[in-house]
C-alpha cells in the first residue's frame, strides 16, 4: 500500500476513534476499549476489503461481517457512518430510548449490520452459516467475524471452528482482536484462551499473526486470506486495548466505562491532534 | 376392533422434509448427530447436498442456521428437543429469534414419552422456553397427518418456528384431507358442560376422556390446541364463556405450556376454573412410554377426573 494510501486509511481510523467517544460519552455508557483496538480493522474491512453498498446494504452480492464481539458496537456504528451508511450525528443517539443505534448491534434497525450480535460466541457461528450459504448460493461472497480474545472462552466458538474447518469454508475470516484484556482482567489470569493461533490451526484453520494497527500487515492477511483454498482463515490481530487515547491505552477499567465530560475533551483533544498530524 | 394405525409424529417430520425438499430448492436441513433418530436421514438421503451435520454442538447448530437463514434460505435445525430448546436456548433467543430469521427448529423425542432414555431425555420444558421468545411460533401436533402437514405450514411462515415431534408411535387422528392451519384450533367434539384444551399426543387421550364423561352424562368439547403460540383465543374465549370451566391436557410440565397460556389468556379477560394436566412439577424416569404416561397421569382418566372437578368449581 502507497503511503498516501495508508494515511488515508489513518485518518479515517482516526475518524471511526473520535465517532466512538463521541457516542460513548453522549450514551454516558458503552464500550469504548474495544472498539478503539479495533479501529484500524473495521477501517480496512469497511473501506478496502469488502464488496459493499451503502446505497443498498440489502445488496444480495455484498460480503458479510458479523460484529460476534458486539459490545464494540461504537466502533462497527462509527466505521458505518464514515462509510456513509447514515449520519456521523446519528452517533449522538447511541443507547437512547427509540435509536437505531442499540447498545449491541441489531440487524433489523440499523443498515449495514448483518446480523444481530452481543451475546459472546454466537456471532462466529453465524458467520459459518453465512459461509455456507454463500458457497451453496455460488455466489462467491466472503464473510468476515471480528471476536474478542476473551470471547474465545465461550466453548461455541470452537464447535464453530470444527464446524467451519470440517466443512472447507475458505471464504471466510475470522479476526481475533487481541488485545489481552477483559472485564475481570488480563485474559491470562481470567481464564486463558492462549496460545490462540496454535489453538485455531489444531481445528484445522489457516493461521496469520498481525499487528492490529498496522494497515500493510491488515492488508498482507486479508489478501493472503482472499487467495487461500480449503480452509478458513484466522487472523490475530495483536492490539493495545484504549488504542489512541494515551489515558485508555491497556487499562481494563475502560472496557465498560463511559467518558465524562472532561475525559471526553481530553480525548477529543488528543484523537484530533493526531488527526490533525495525519492532515498535515 | 379394527387395527388403529400408529406412527410417530417424527416420522412425518422425515417424510414432509423430503416432499418439502422436492419443491422447495432452497431447503436446508441441519442435524446434531441425531438424524436417524429425528428422522430428518431420510432428507439426507434424498439430498445429500442440501444436509449438514452439526456435529454434537447444538449452540452452533442453531447460530449456522440462523446465518444460512440470512443468505435466503429456509431452514431446519433438528435435534431432541431437550437439546434443541434447552441446551440451545440462548442461542435460539439471541441468534435466531431477537433477529426474527426464517429458521424452523424441528425437535424430536419431546417429552416423557422419550421412555426408556429416562429424565435426562425427557423434555417437558420446551413449551415454556420457546413461547416465551418474541415472535415465535409453537406447534405441537397430534398425530402423524398434523405433522406433516406442519412441515409444509412452517415452511411458508416467514420468521422462526418451533415444532414439537415425539418418538412413541401413536394413533392418527386425522385422514390425508386434514391439513393443520397454524394458529387455529381444531374442535373436536361439540359439548357444554366442560372445554379439553389438548395438544400433541394428549389430544387422542382428551377425545378417550370425553368417551368416559359421556358415560356418565357430561357433555365435553374437545379442542385441538396444536399451536400453542400464537393461541388461539377466539376459540378458547368462546369456549370458557360457553362451558364455564376448562382443563388443558399435554405432555409437558403443567408450569408454563398450554395451561399456562390458556390460564394466561382466561385469567385476564374471562376469568373460569382452568385445571391442568400435565407433568407435575417433576422429573421423569426411565420406563416404557405407555407405561411413563400413565405413571405421571397423561391419560383419559385423569383428565376425566379434573372434567369434574372443573364443573364442580362453576
Amino acid at each position: 500500500m502507497d503511503m498516501q494510501q495508508t494515511k488515508q486509511l489513518a485518518r479515517i481510523a482516526c475518524k471511526v476513534r473520535m465517532g466512538v467517544i463521541e457516542a460513548t460519552f453522549h450514551a454516558k455508557s458503552g464500550h469504548p476499549g474495544g472498539s478503539l483496538s479495533s479501529a484500524e480493522l473495521l477501517t480496512y474491512l469497511y473501506f478496502k476489503q469488502m464488496k459493499l453498498d451503502p446505497a443498498n446494504p440489502h445488496w444480495e452480492g455484498r460480503d458479510r461481517f458479523v460484529l460476534s464481539k458486539g459490545h464494540v458496537a461504537p466502533a462497527l456504528y462509527a466505521v458505518l457512518a464514515q462509510r456513509g451508511f447514515f449520519s456521523e450525528e446519528a452517533l449522538k443517539t447511541l443507547r437512547k430510548a427509540g435509536s437505531m443505534l442499540q447498545g449491541h448491534p441489531s440487524m433489523k434497525l440499523t443498515p449495514g449490520v448483518d446480523m444481530s450480535t452481543g451475546s459472546l460466541g454466537q456471532g462466529i457461528s453465524v458467520a459459518v452459516g453465512m459461509a455456507l450459504g454463500a458457497k451453496l448460493g455460488g455466489a462467491g461472497q466472503m464473510t468476515y467475524a471480528l471476536l474478542g480474545d476473551g470471547e474465545l472462552e465461550e466453548g461455541q466458538v470452537w464447535e464453530a471452528a470444527m464446524f467451519a474447518a470440517a466443512k472447507g469454508l475458505d471464504h471466510l475470516v475470522a479476526v481475533v482482536d487481541n488485545n489481552n484484556l477483559q472485564i475481570d482482567g488480563s485474559i491470562e489470569e481470567v481464564n486463558s484462551p492462549y496460545p490462540i493461533p496454535e489453538k485455531f490451526a489444531a481445528f484445522g484453520w489457516n493461521v496469520i499473526e498481525i499487528a492490529a494497527h498496522d494497515f500493510d500487515e491488515i492488508e498482507t492477511a486479508f489478501e493472503q486470506a482472499l487467495r487461500f483454498n480449503g480452509k478458513p482463515t484466522a487472523v490475530i490481530a495483536k492490539s493495545v486495548k484504549g488504542k489512541g487515547v494515551s489515558f485508555m491505552e491497556n487499562q481494563v477499567a475502560w472496557h465498560g466505562t463511559a467518558p465524562n465530560a472532561a475525559q471526553y475533551a481530553l480525548a477529543m483533544e488528543e484523537l484530533g491532534a493526531q488527526l490533525a498530524a495525519l492532515e498535515a | 376392533m379394527a387395527e388403529i394405525k400408529r406412527t410417530a409424529t417424527r416420522d412425518a417430520y422425515g417424510k414432509a422434509l423430503v416432499d418439502l425438499g422436492a419443491q422447495e430448492e432452497k431447503l436446508i436441513v441441519l442435524d446434531a448427530d441425531l438424524a436417524a433418530a429425528t428422522k430428518t436421514g431420510m432428507f439426507k438421503k434424498a439430498y445429500p447436498a442440501r444436509f449438514f451435520d452439526a456435529g454434537i454442538a447444538e449452540s452452533n447448530l442453531m447460530g449456522v442456521a440462523a446465518g444460512l437463514s440470512t443468505m435466503g434460505f429456509t431452514v431446519f435445525a433438528s435435534s431432541f428437543a431437550m437439546f434443541a430448546a434447552g441446551r440451545a436456548f440462548e442461542q435460539v433467543r439471541n441468534s435466531i429469534g431477537y433477529p426474527h430469521l426464517n429458521v424452523k427448529i424441528g425437535a424430536t423425542h419431546a417429552g416423557i414419552s422419550v421412555g426408556e432414555d429416562g429424565a435426562s431425555h425427557q423434555c417437558c420444558e420446551d413449551i415454556a422456553l420457546m413461547r416465551s421468545i418474541p415472535g415465535m411460533t409453537v406447534v405441537n401436533p397430534a398425530d402423524f397427518q398434523e405433522a406433516y402437514t406442519a412441515v409444509f405450514a412452517a415452511a411458508k411462515l416467514e420468521g422462526p418456528v418451533y415444532l414439537r415431534f415425539g418418538r412413541l408411535a401413536i394413533p392418527r387422528l386425522f385422514d390425508g384431507d386434514y391439513k393443520i392451519e397454524i394458529g387455529k384450533g381444531v374442535q373436536l367434539r361439540e359439548g357444554g358442560d366442560v372445554t379439553i384444551a389438548a395438544t400433541g399426543l394428549m389430544v387422542e387421550q382428551a377425545l378417550e376422556s370425553a368417551e368416559l364423561l359421556a358415560a356418565e352424562g357430561i357433555r365435553a368439547r374437545v379442542l385441538n390446541i396444536h399451536t400453542i403460540k400464537p393461541l388461539d383465543e377466539e376459540m378458547l374465549l368462546k369456549a370458557a364463556e360457553e362451558t364455564g370451566a376448562v382443563v388443558t391436557a399435554e405432555e409437558h410440565s403443567v408450569l408454563g405450556g398450554l395451561g399456562g397460556a390458556v390460564a394466561e389468556l382466561l385469567g385476564g379477560c374471562r376469568p373460569v376454573p382452568v385445571l391442568r394436566v400435565g407433568v407435575e412439577d417433576v422429573f421423569g424416569a426411565s420406563g416404557p412410554a405407555p407405561e411413563m404416561l400413565r405413571i405421571y397421569g397423561l391419560d383419559a382418566a385423569h383428565i376425566a377426573a379434573k372434567a369434574k372437578q372443573a364443573i364442580a368449581l362453576k
